[in-house]
Parts: structure tokens; C-alpha cells; sequence
């Protein structure tokens, strides 16, 4: 594109200039790195959302943590253990000191659950995990033990999800407190330096973690929201380091010298609900001759199987996603908990499913509009295409319809399409709580089915599922979880398609282990040798 | 030779046309991009919104590659298996359909309030004018995705979203434009005839405002394309599944960098070679439809 | 003809009607605005972790007050707006304004370099282009404008970055660089790290408006030298240097001041595109991602005051049309630019 010569005299006059600049960054051991979603408040406990949570690891602590598999491990306690169904005792950390020297003890962590439930304006809180503790008990300064009203086995994996404030800065303070900084001292490995909404969040090393040292001195963490950009910001060295790397960059960094790239699947599974809320046709549905039907498709088993066979999970996970998403079978890859090695995705069979909707009532396939967001998830607009592809070659009449975020999801919960194409990132890594949000009976009041978009319905796995959620030992509960999982999946309460790959890519000299929930934590990046 | 005491208005307007070869360059231009839009789909190889005809897995192949089926794509495929060249043949046929009628509508609705508002005046003047002054005020993408929300996506929503965009621009150059004829002594004329306003409006005053509106107008078709482009790139508008240039261009926009430049490079040229050849000949038409400028 | 008195009252008169109107205009915006983004979803969906339970969406509807009919959201609106209060942010719980003014610089300065370089190469250039219109510069100069016109702004934003900074690795391509406080402001053009930042989105902005102006410019040249007293000066062999800058430039600036000034208004409110490609953290940005997140005070607010701006801003082009070209009344003056 650009001649030779030009570039090669470009590189002649710049490259003492470069060369000035990178020694300095690496002396000083400050580094950028680029994210692609805003962080909308530096208060731990303001709004639960994933880039929040993420930016929040590096200044606060949870009293479990979370590795990059999301399996837990000691954070500020150092052990737990279930005294019996409804009492749980946390031993704590000794030693640990807050950014502004205080020490850590239990009344920080019995501070901290009393004001998670009451954040001011809070779009969305962490009250759901504290919720099931009904009762906090200070033992002494290093031992704490937490009372629930029903046998909660999920309380390490919740709590693993709240950040520990100090009572001493926090109970005055409200959110703007943690937005300026006043309020912003935690027990983590970087302090608050500055936050920038929309724009950026720089940190400084905690030079007295009891972690032990950080390899950096200052984070700059910027936000480009633009994938191209961020891409660029790497390319250019403004940035050493960026998350979600475009699927069709990924090919062409692999192969730059100058940089690393390291992805790892995500706990983020891409699938289908199918609306079965209407006994006749579901919202843009239809026969051939686009009338609505007496009966809705979707509610048969074998269409439902028809629309799972037809599509091909491999062509879309080789050519849409460039290799960089993993067939799916359920709603968590199978290394985590709670899954089926057993459940396998399904064959692409084009044929079996033309016979399997013959079946059903529908020789001819019918009629269907394929909703779905534009910029949610990794390729949505050109995952849904795909798929009317596959469903066009089937007999089935298909339409494409994409939306932004917000309009889309508003819609979709309000059950105004047929056929939606959705995502699920299951923070607490383990099956059971995925599928009593997405496949559970909806029953609001319960907890049960809150994102239950298609209405899928089956009282046998709800029973299942309860039961799996009041069972303490590890391994029974595991058991059952999975026989749910393969219960739900074999009547395709839902369309698993693909669980998102996550990509890093980091210049030369950064070494990044990716991690499984799609966090991008600076404690993670470490300088190669 | 006495052709130039004969020649007809229609004559003279195309003999000053022709002056400029830029402009007939332009026009040769505009007629072939015209032509293929009218007949994208006898000159098209595949019918790219025709989802059983493509396939995922032959997707962003170069240009000139085979596809599985043995059949070459001479400008590639972009990321869906869709036929490069069948796309821009067809993507031209919206973007031009969608730029011309949205300027069309715009400039009846225009044209319409524009007029009213300059030979009513007083409080229908003034009800238009700030009207107008919110339409200019807000930005052309919020509009866009606020009926986009309300209405769906579709061709017909974009041109929508356009023409809501574009027409209190036209009532604004239509007014000032109309304002300035009024004064003049034909109308007075007309009006001492007793001829009634719509009759004076529609046979006196348009005419005479029509020329330089649709100079206007000719740029803004190719600004309606561009417009659309835009809208489409920030991911408002069209269905993926029907493609204009714009979204064309924006779905090969992030393969650029990976060095897959077809994807997004050939409907750009396609785009730039449009909207060029509409701008040249509106140049040259607007010199020669200005009387001042003649010699 | 009206006695300076006369006219000074007139004009009194005239701005005081014409800031009524706009109150009206305001009003009705922000009535239009708020149904328009309540029809476009419910924030919630955004807002809530998808986690959460009934009783915890139940809450947060509450807190924010989307629980109450959307008239009385109005009016609560309403009332604060009076007091200058346009509500706080559903995301980041901080005043609207705050957070809209807070970006206000950073679009301003984007858009004054952009209008600079516009009007710094737009004005010679389009002049050169109107006195010579049949040589090769002329010819050229005019074919670069139709250029600088077609391109659609993200095709030329994106390429600027291939060539400039992935290519050659000369500039950067993204954010807003080291600022320097200058009476309250944060502006970027003072330091070198600044400019380098600048250069990329202010240029890729300018090449619309660029184009624009060498048009009406040329367009008004060539108007001007056909004008009676022009060609009388000239015949009484004026030098070409004092033709131009006196009669012709005089004659060109009417059309050109009207442009700058609706522009000016256009380029802030349009450098949502320029700004979302180049990671430039204006109010255009803000909007584009406070619509994603469906944060309505936010979007309210952002219109408020930019159509506020722009309100001002016709209002002074129209007074200084007036100024200029006495010929014109106040009331009929209309801006000949477009977009």
C-alpha cells in the first residue's frame, strides 16, 4: 500500500525515537492497557457488571477468589468449611493492611455485607449474593461465621463475587466517594490514582500487598470501545496490551513477531431460545404463505431437534468465528462444573432434519424471522446469518433481523420474537445456576427462570434442579446437576451453538494467562523472558 | 452557421454541458452506474439476498478464487460467502434507489413547506421555521435509531429515517429562495390578475425556484448515499441480509486491517465512483443552469 | 430607510422573539426526546446484571423512578431543568451536565481545528480555484473538493489510521494525549503529544467542511468577478491583489460566514463518527455510548445544550448577516449552507 521507501526512511528517522521511548516504559514499568467496555464506577459494590468487576480486582479483594479457570482459591480468608446446613465459617487472612495502612480484621468483611444491599441508586447490585445471609458473627478479629435461612451451597462461589471495603473509609462514604478516590482503598495489589468515566482508570503499585510484589509500577487502563482502534492502539504501541481482539485480526497477529496473542474459551455459551410461551404460531413465525399456525412449532420436540441438527456448529465455529469459539452441548464448556461429559454437540444432519420436521407436521418447513443483537457478542450479525443460511436449506423461509443492545433485549424479554439468538456468561462457573436462570420453569418470586426467554417448561428437571440446589455434598450435587443438564439438553430446552474463545493479544516482552471469565486483569500480564 | 439563434433551451443546456469533458466523463459514469443498478439482476452471477444460493463455508475468498463448487468469484466473497461482485451490483441498486428516492420525497415535502412558508408567512412562517430549526438541531443518528427502534429495520425505514433527515433543509433554501421571487414584478403581475395563490405558487414561483433546488438536489442524492453509508456502518439501518454499499463496506471494514481489503474496498470504490460521477454532473449542471454565469 | 434608533429596537425586539421561539423549540425537544428514548428500551435490561432477581429489578425501576407513568418522569424532569438540574446519569449516578461538560472541551477543541483548517486551507484554495478556473491547479483544486466531499468520514477516519499510524507509525491513533489547563479548559493543541493526537480526527472532520468552503468560495469568486463593479475596478486597473481582497473576498463572505456558523454547530454535534473511530473522548463519543446504555438523562442533556448552541450560533449568523449586508432584513435572513 505504501511504498517501500517511504516507510523504510519513516523507520530511519523515527527508530531512535522509538527505541528512546520503549526503554523508558520498560524502565519505569508502567504499561497501557486497552479495554473495550466502559468502567462505569470505581464503589465495588455501585453496579454488577463484568467490566466493573474486573477493573475492581485489582484495587479490592473478595474474600475467595476466583483463578483463571474460576475455580475458587483462598483470597482474604484463608479457609472456609459448611459447620452444618446452615452455618458457614470463614477464617481470615492475618496480616493484610489496607492501602492506607490500617489492618484487615472481620469487621471490614461484616461492614462490607451490611452495605452492599444499600448502595444508593445502584443500577444493579450484589445484594443477590449477600441476600441468603440472614446473620453475621464475629468470633474473633481473624474468624467470622455466616448464618443462612435454607442450606445455600452456592455461598463461597457468591461471596467470591463481593469485595471487601474498609469500614473505616466506607461508612461515610457514598459512590462518588470511590469515583474521586476519597473512599477507593481496598486490600489489592494497585491503589486509585485517577477515573476517568468513559475514558480511563489509572493505578499505581501497592508496594506492601501481601501478595507480594507486582511487576508494574502504573496501569493506564484505556477505554476503546472500537475495535479497530484498539487493534491500532496495540499496533502503534500507545497500548501494550488489549482484550477481545477482533476474530478477523486474530489470524494475521498470530503470525506478528512483536506480538502475543493467548485465548482461551470463556464461560460464555451463544444459543437459542426458542419462544414456546404461545399455544398458536409465536411472534414471526408462520406457514409458508405467511399466515400465523394453530399450533406453535416450537412447543414440538422434533422441530426443536430439526433446528438444532440443521445447523452446521463447525462451519460457523471455522469460517464465522475463525476458529476462535468452541462447538457447544450445553451451557458451560465441560471442564467446569456441573457439566456432562456425555452431552456432545449435535451433528449437523441437513437431512434428518428435513425428516424430522416432515414428522412433526411440516413437509414443507415453514416460516421464521431470525432475531438477534448487532454488537453484543463476538460476530453476532454474522453468527445469525449463518444460521438462516442453514435453515434455508432446510425448506424453512428465513428472515433476518438484528437490533442494538438496546433496543434488542428489551424486546426480546418482552417475548416479541420467535426465534432469539442470546448469550449467557455464568459468572459463578458451575451449570446448576445457568440453568435455573435460562431453562428453569419462570417463576420470578423463585429465583427460577428469570432470563427463561422461550418459556421452555418441564416440571421433571425443575424437581432435578431443586434438588441440587439444597444438596451440600459436592459430588452428589454434581451428579444431579449433570443428570438435569442431560435431561434439558436432550429435549433441547434450548439451541447450544458455540462458547465464546476470549482473545488477548499483548506486545513483545508481556506474557498474558488468559483467563475463563473474560476478565483482563493486570496481575495476570507479567513481563516474559 | 445559425444553429445557436435555433437552438432550444434543451439544446443550449446540453451543448454548454458538454463543454467540460470532466462532465461528460461524470455523466458516462452516472449512465453505466444507472444501468447496472436497473440491471443487477440479469448482470449478476449469484442473487446475494438469496440466502440459499451462498454459503458460509465459501466465505472471504480472494478475488478471482474458486469457490467449492468450482465457480470464480472475481472480486472474492465477504465474510457470509456472498459474491463480491453480485453484491456491489445489487448494493448499488439500494444505495442509489434509497439516495434518490429520499431525496425525491424530501424535496416534495421541502418544497411543499417551504413554499408555504414563504407566501402564508406570519405564524405559519414562523410554526415551519422552528420546526425546521429542531429537525437541523438534532443529530441525524439519534434520529435514525429512534426510528429505527419504533419502526424496524428495513429499506423503507432508512428512507424514512432520510427524509426526516433531510427535507427541513430543502424547506429552508425553497423559503429563502421563494421569498426572494415573491418581491419580484412577475408575481406582483400574477397577483393583480387575481390568479389564486396555489395557481400562482405551483406555476409561477416553483419554475422559477426549481433550477437552482435541483442543483441542490443532485448533490444530495449523493449525500443521501454517503448518509446511509455512515448510518450503516454504526450498525443502524439496513438488514444484514440486504446489504447496500455502505453496509457493505462497513462489514469489510474490520477485515481491512488483516489485509482481506476486498471486502471493504471494492464497494468503496463503487461508492466513491457513484457519488463522484453525481457530483461532477451536478457541478457542471449547476454552471450551466446559473444565467449569471453565462457569457 | 430606519433611523439607527429604529433599527437598534427592532433588532432588541427581534432577539427577544427569537429567543422565546427557541424556548418553545427546546421544550418540545426535550419532550420528543424523552418519548423517543423511552420507546427505544427500557434501560433496566441494560442496567441489571442478568443475574439478578425479580426483587432486585423491582428495586432498581424504583431508584431510578422508570416505575412512575412517563408523564410525571417528564415533569420531574421538567421541574429540575428549570433549576438547571437535568438529572443524573443512570449509569455512572453523577449530574448529567457534569459529565456532558466535562467532554464539552475536548469536542470544542476537535471542532475549532477542524474549522481552522477548513477555513485556513478552504478560503485561498477555493479563491485560487474561482480566479483560475480553467487552469490545471483550478481543475484539480475542484476535483480534490468533490473527493473531499464523496468519502464517506469513517472510510477517510479509518485509512488515516492505516496509513499514519499502522503503516508509517507516525502518529497516534486514538485518545487525546497529554492536555495542558488552560483557564479551566483541558486543551490538547499546546503540547506536541496533544497536536500529534489532534492532527488525525481534526483533519479527518475538516475534509467535508474543507470541501464546502473551497465551493462556496470559488462559487462566490466567480459570481464576484462577473459583478458590474468588478469588472470596473478591474478595468480601471485596480491591482488584482486589492480586487480580490477587497471586492471579491467581501462579496464571498456573507455565504461563507453563514457556512462556518451552521457548520460550527453540525461539527459538533456530527463528530460523533470522527470521534467514535479515533477513541476521541468528546460529547459525540458520550452520546453514541449513552444511547447504547440507553442513558436518557444523559441523551437529554446532551441534546439541551447542543441544540441550545446551536440556536445561539443562528441567531448570531443571522444578526451578523445583517451587519454585513444591510440589504438583508432580520427575519429573512437564511443560511444558504447545508449539509
Amino acid at each position: 500500500m505504501i511504498p517501500r521507501l517511504i516507510r523504510r526512511l519513516a523507520v530511519l528517522l523515527l527508530a531512535p525515537l522509538a527505541a528512546l521511548a520503549t526503554t523508558g516504559a520498560l524502565a519505569a514499568r508502567d504499561i497501557s492497557i486497552g479495554l473495550q467496555a466502559a468502567i462505569t464506577s470505581m464503589d465495588p459494590h455501585y453496579h454488577n457488571l463484568s467490566p466493573n468487576n474486573s477493573m475492581m480486582q485489582h484495587v479490592f479483594e473478595g474474600l475467595i477468589r476466583r483463578d483463571e479457570n474460576q475455580k475458587l482459591v483462598p483470597g482474604l480468608a484463608v479457609s472456609w468449611r459448611a459447620v452444618d446446613d446452615l452455618t458457614w465459617e470463614f477464617k481470615l487472612r492475618k496480616n493484610v493492611r489496607f492501602h492506607d495502612g490500617t489492618p484487615f480484621t472481620a469487621e471490614d468483611v461484616a461492614f462490607t455485607l451490611k452495605r452492599v444491599p444499600n448502595v444508593p441508586n445502584s443500577p444493579s447490585s450484589f445484594a443477590t449474593f449477600t441476600k441468603p445471609i440472614v446473620d453475621v458473627k464475629i468470633v474473633d478479629p481473624h474468624t467470622i461465621i455466616f448464618k443462612t435461612s435454607t442450606p445455600h451451597v452456592l455461598l463461597p462461589s457468591d461471596l467470591a463475587s463481593v469485595m471487601i471495603v474498609s469500614r473505616l473509609h466506607g461508612e461515610k462514604a457514598a459512590t462518588e466517594d470511590y469515583n474521586s478516590g476519597k473512599a477507593c482503598i481496598g486490600t489489592g495489589p494497585y491503589k486509585y490514582v485517577e477515573f476517568v468515566p468513559n475514558q480511563r482508570v489509572v493505578l499505581k503499585a501497592n508496594y506492601g500487598y501481601w501478595g507480594g510484589e507486582e511487576p508494574w509500577d502504573k496501569l493506564t487502563f484505556k477505554i476503546l470501545t472500537n475495535a479497530a482502534a484498539r487493534v491500532a492502539a496495540l499496533l502503534s504501541g500507545d497500548v501494550q496490551m488489549i482484550e477481545n481482539v477482533p476474530t478477523s485480526d486474530i489470524a494475521k497477529m498470530e503470525k506478528d513477531k512483536n506480538l502475543s496473542v493467548v485465548s482461551k474459551v470463556s464461560n460464555r455459551v451463544i444459543y437459542v431460545h426458542l419462544n414456546q410461551s404461545t399455544e398458536k404460531s409465536p411472534p414471526f413465525v408462520f406457514d409458508k404463505s405467511g399466515k400465523p399456525m394453530e399450533k406453535n412449532p416450537f412447543r414440538d420436540v422434533r422441530v426443536r431437534k430439526a433446528l438444532s441438527m440443521a445447523v452446521n456448529r463447525d462451519a460457523i465455529v471455522d469460517r464465522v468465528m475463525e476458529k476462535k469459539a468452541v462447538s457447544a452441548a450445553q451451557l458451560l464448556p465441560d471442564i467446569f462444573y456441573g457439566t456432562s461429559k456425555k452431552l456432545k454437540p449435535t451433528k449437523f444432519d441437513p437431512e434428518g432434519a428435513k425428516k424430522l420436521l416432515a414428522e412433526a407436521g411440516y413437509p414443507n418447513g415453514f416460516a421464521m424471522t431470525l432475531h438477534g443483537p448487532a454488537g453484543r457478542y463476538i460476530n453476532d450479525d454474522k453468527v445469525i446469518q449463518a444460521l438462516a443460511q442453514f435453515y434455508s436449506r432446510i425448506g424453512i423461509d428465513t428472515k433476518v433481523e438484528t437490533f442494538p443492545a438496546s433496543v434488542y433485549f428489551t424486546r426480546a424479554t418482552n417475548l416479541e420474537f420467535g426465534y432469539m439468538l442470546l448469550g449467557w456468561g455464568t459468572e459463578s462457573g458451575e451449570q446448576a445456576s445457568a440453568m435455573r436462570s435460562l431453562l428453569a420453569t419462570r417463576d420470578p418470586a423463585k429465583g427460577m427462570g428469570v432470563n427463561n426467554r422461550g418459556r421452555y417448561t418441564n416440571p421433571a428437571f425443575d424437581k432435578l434442579l431443586e434438588q441440587a440446589l439444597v444438596t451440600m455434598d459436592d459430588k452428589k450435587r454434581e451428579g444431579l446437576i449433570q443428570q438435569a443438564a442431560e435431561m434439558v439438553m436432550g429435549e433441547v430446552g434450548l439451541i447450544p451453538l458455540h462458547y465464546e474463545v476470549s482473545t488477548w493479544a499483548a506486545a513483545k516482552g508481556f506474557k498474558y494467562t488468559p483467563r475463563t471469565d473474560q476478565y483482563t486483569l493486570a496481575t495476570s500480564l507479567k513481563p516474559s523472558k | 452557421m445559425t444553429t445557436a439563434a435555433v437552438q432550444t433551451p434543451f439544446q443550449r443546456i446540453a451543448t454548454d454541458f458538454a463543454r467540460s469533458r470532466l462532465a461528460i466523463v461524470g455523466l458516462l459514469m452516472l449512465a453505466l452506474v444507472i444501468a447496472i443498478a436497473l440491471f443487477a439482476p440479469v448482470l449478476s452471477p449469484q442473487n446475494p439476498y438469496d440466502l440459499a444460493q451462498i454459503d458460509v463455508m465459501d466465505s472471504k475468498l480472494g478475488p478471482g478464487e474458486k469457490s467449492m463448487a468450482g465457480k470464480t468469484y472475481w472480486l472474492g466473497t465477504d465474510d457470509q460467502g456472498r459474491d463480491m461482485l453480485s453484491g456491489i451490483f445489487y448494493g448499488l441498486r439500494i444505495s442509489l434507489g434509497v439516495g434518490v428516492l429520499s431525496t425525491l420525497l424530501a424535496l416534495s415535502l421541502g418544497i411543499v413547506f417551504g413554499l408555504s412558508a414563504a407566501w402564508f408567512g406570519g405564524k405559519v412562517d414562523t410554526l415551519i421555521m422552528r420546526v425546521c430549526d429542531i429537525q437541523l438541531s438534532f443529530p441525524a443518528i439519534l434520529i435514525a435509531l429512534i426510528l429505527l427502534a419504533v419502526l424496524g429495520q428495513g429499506v423503507d425505514k432508512i428512507i424514512i429515517a432520510l427524509v426526516t433527515v433531510q427535507w427541513a433543509y430543502y424547506a429552508r433554501t425553497v423559503r429563502g429562495a421563494a421569498l426572494v421571487e415573491r418581491g419580484k414584478e412577475y408575481v406582483e403581475a400574477a397577483r393583480g390578475l387575481g390568479l389564486s395563490s396555489t395557481r400562482i405558487l405551483f406555476r409561477h414561483l416553483l419554475p422559477n425556484v426549481l433550477p437552482p433546488l435541483i442543483v441542490v438536489a443532485t448533490v444530495q442524492v449523493a449525500h443521501a448515499i454517503a448518509l446511509e453509508a455512515t448510518l450503516s456502518f454504526l450498525g443502524l439501518g439496513l438488514p444484514i441480509t440486504e446489504p447496500s454499499l455502505g453496509l457493505l463496506i462497513s462489514n469489510g471494514f474490520q477485515y481491512l486491517m488483516s489485509g482481506k481489503y476486498w471486502i471493504s474496498f471494492y464497494p468503496g470504490l463503487a461508492l466513491l465512483l457513484t457519488i463522484v460521477a453525481i457530483n461532477l454532473v451536478a457541478d457542471q449542471l449547476r454552471d450551466v443552469l446559473n444565467p449569471r454565469l453565462q457569457k | 430607510m430606519l433611523c439607527p434608533d429604529a433599527n437598534i429596537r427592532n433588532m432588541t425586539e427581534y432577539i427577544i422573539r427569537r429567543l422565546m421561539q427557541s424556548g418553545l423549540v427546546l421544550v418540545a425537544m426535550s419532550v420528543l426526546v424523552f418519548a423517543g428514548v423511552y420507546a427505544i428500551g427500557n434501560p433496566v435490561e441494560l442496567l441489571v446484571n442478568p443475574m439478578a432477581d425479580e426483587a432486585e429489578r423491582a428495586r432498581v425501576i424504583a431508584s431510578l423512578g422508570l416505575d412512575r407513568p412517563l408523564w410525571e418522569q417528564y415533569l420531574t424532569f421538567f421541574k429540575g431543568a428549570l433549576t438547571g438540574d437535568l438529572g443524573k446519569s443512570f449509569v455512572f449516578n453523577v449530574p448529567a451536565v457534569g459529565l456532558i461538560l466535562q467532554k464539552l472541551p475536548a469536542t470544542i477543541e476537535l471542532a475549532f481545528c477542524a474549522m481552522f483548517i477548513a477555513i485556513l486551507f478552504g478560503i485561498p484554495l477555493g479563491l485560487w480555484a474561482g480566479l483560475r478556473p480553467d487552469s490545471i491547479p483550478g481543475k484539480a483544486i475542484m476535483a480534490g473538493s468533490i473527493l473531499g466531499f464523496s468519502l464517506p468520514t469513517f472510510w477517510v477516519g479509518l485509512l488515516l489510521i492505516m496509513f499514519f499510524s499502522v503503516q508509517l507509525g507516525w502518529l497516534p491513533s486514538n485518545g487525546r494525549g497529554d492536555t495542558v489547563n488552560v483557564f479551566g479548559f483541558e486543551v490538547s493543541f499546546l503540547t506536541a503529544d496533544g497536536l500529534s493526537h489532534l492532527f488525525m480526527p481534526a483533519l479527518n472532520l475538516a475534509l467535508f467542511k474543507l470541501s464546502l468552503i473551497i465551493r462556496l468560495t470559488r462559487a462566490g469568486t466567480r459570481e464576484a468577478l462577473l459583478q458590474d463593479y468588478v469588472k470596473f475596478a478591474r478595468a480601471k486597473g485596480l491591482k488584482a491583489s486589492r480586487v480580490v481582497g477587497v471586492h471579491v473576498l467581501k462579496n464571498i463572505m456573507i455565504p461563507i460566514v453563514t457556512v462556518i456558523g451552521l457548520e460550527f454547530g453540525s461539527v459538533i454535534a456530527f463528530a460523533i463518527v470522527t470521534e467514535s473511530i479515533f477513541a476521541w473522548p468528546g460529547t459525540g463519543k458520550l452520546l453514541i455510548d449513552s444511547i447504547t446504555s440507553l442513558d436518557r438523562p444523559v441523551i437529554v442533556a446532551y441534546l439541551m445544550i447542543i441544540v441550545t448552541l446551536f440556536i445561539v450560533i443562528n441567531l448570531v449568523v443571522d444578526i451578523l448577516y445583517s451587519v454585513l449586508d444591510p440589504r438583508v432584513r432580520l427575519g429573512q435572513a437564511q443560511g444558504q449552507g447545508g449539509h
